[in-house]
């Protein structure tokens, strides 16, 4: 995260550590109605990736799996905000993979398990082989009062969500009202995070537009290996951490290259989400470490 | 409006809207640039501030992007086609451009930079 980003965030929700309290819904003053649940945000496994950012590729996601199936109160759902295996150009490959994949989540004890794509999985064929297993790449879903929308900006290779997928958020969004809670799950940054590495939506901005006029918006995204937390407005971003290797903070460097590997510090930097929606506390973000597992 | 004032007009407008200046083709210098996976060759290109090129771009395998966010330009670079983009920088300095459109895996090293010189 930028430094200013992440100052900035911290003062406009009043957020602070690795574990903490986040205004989920900036525009909506009462959370006397807030439901009681909570959801864990998996995000860029990348499974079948094989190189030095990570020698423990192999086992990183069945560790987060039964790190998670370990947690003491088990979330109501999990989401997978993309890149659910590394890319591959050979057809038969990608689909071992994703058979892996999905043959090595299947052990979660939550069996609601939402995914989505990223440009690893889709971006090749269009998402032809991702559908194959894992059904439409955008979609919505309600949970306990909470309206969920899944994005696909990753299946047209130039990441685009398209005017098609834009015309039916359009459409979705007029059947809810203005203070209704809205969850948006998605694959890479909505807004314009750092176009020079490429981690942006070419037609992002249309998409916060047309969530803008609604008061009760919270974002969660992938792509970018870190967790980062940015407000458009009064909507808020999240990205998570990634289950392969860290990227570094977008400028900090003049190339996007995977954080090395430390043998002194294995996992680190990588990990899953904890999202709470309960009345109290607040509803919050938990980041859950996979640093020395 | 005489001939001469209003293509001085449009010249201005272009240079507002792209960030680069587009000129006639005949007193432009050519740079051909060749995409293939997973990098762009020349990678470094030498360029004089001020003075108008045309980059020519092509590609030897699939669909690439070609994207300048420093200087508001995106194209994508089409099998058996060239595309052309005119560009003025105006001063000295470093400009990237990267492939915009997901290409396969080392699709995020296939970038490249303008170098322009005083």
């Amino acid at each position: 995260m930028l430094l200013h980003d992440r100052r900035e965030f911290l003062k406009l929700s009043g957020l602070a550590g690795v574990v903490f309290a986040s205004g989920l819904f900036p525009g909506r003053p009462s959370l006397a109605q807030a439901p009681d649940f909570h959801f864990i945000q998996f995000s860029d496994s990348h499974w079948g990736y094989k190189g030095s950012a990570n020698p423990d590729a192999a086992h990183t996601l069945e560790k987060a799996v039964a790190k998670v199936n370990g947690l003491a109160q088990q979330p109501d759902f999990i989401v997978f905000t993309g890149d659910l295996t590394h890319t591959t150009e050979d057809a038969a490959e990608r689909r071992a993979r994703m058979k892996k994949f999905r043959e090595i989540v299947s052990a979660l004890h939550v069996k609601d398990v939402r995914f989505m794509p990223g440009e690893h999985d889709a971006s090749l064929d269009n998402g032809a082989v991702y559908k194959e297993f894992f059904g439409a790449p955008h979609y919505t879903f309600d949970h306990k009062g909470v309206h969920f929308i899944a994005l696909d900006n990753v299946s047209d290779p130039a990441a685009k969500l398209g005017d098609e997928q834009l015309a039916w958020l359009a459409a979705d969004l007029k059947q809810r009202k203005a203070d209704d809670r809205i969850v948006v799950l998605t694959h890479r940054p909505l807004f314009d995070l750092a176009p020079d590495w490429d981690w942006t939506t070419t037609d992002g901005a249309k998409a916060i537009e047309l969530l803008m006029p609604f008061q009760n918006v919270v974002v969660f995204y992938g792509h970018i290996h870190q967790e980062h937390h940015h407000m458009t407005g009064h909507i808020a971003h999240h990205a998570a951490k990634s289950l392969i290797f860290p990227q570094p903070v977008a400028g900090s460097q003049p190339k996007r290259a995977p954080v090395p590997w430390d043998p002194a510090h294995p996992g680190q930097g990588l990990g899953v989400r904890d999202v709470s929606m309960a009345s109290t506390p607040a509803p919050k973000l938990t980041e859950i470490d996979m640093a020395g597992v | 409006m005489q001939p001469l004032q209003r293509r001085i007009l449009l010249l201005t407008a272009a240079t507002i809207a792209v960030g680069a200046v587009g000129l006639a083709r005949a007193s432009t210098n050519e740079i051909r640039i060749s995409a293939k996976k997973f990098a762009f060759t020349p990678a470094e290109v030498r360029l004089k501030a001020g003075q108008p090129v045309v980059l020519v771009l092509t590609t030897e395998d699939r669909v690439h992007g070609f994207k300048m966010p420093q200087l508001g330009i995106r194209t994508e670079i089409v099998p058996g086609q060239e595309t052309r983009v005119e560009i003025t920088p105006e001063k000295p300095g470093r400009i990237s451009f990267f492939c915009d459109v997901f290409c396969g895996d080392g699709h995020e090293e296939m970038d490249g930079t303008l170098v322009v010189e005083a």
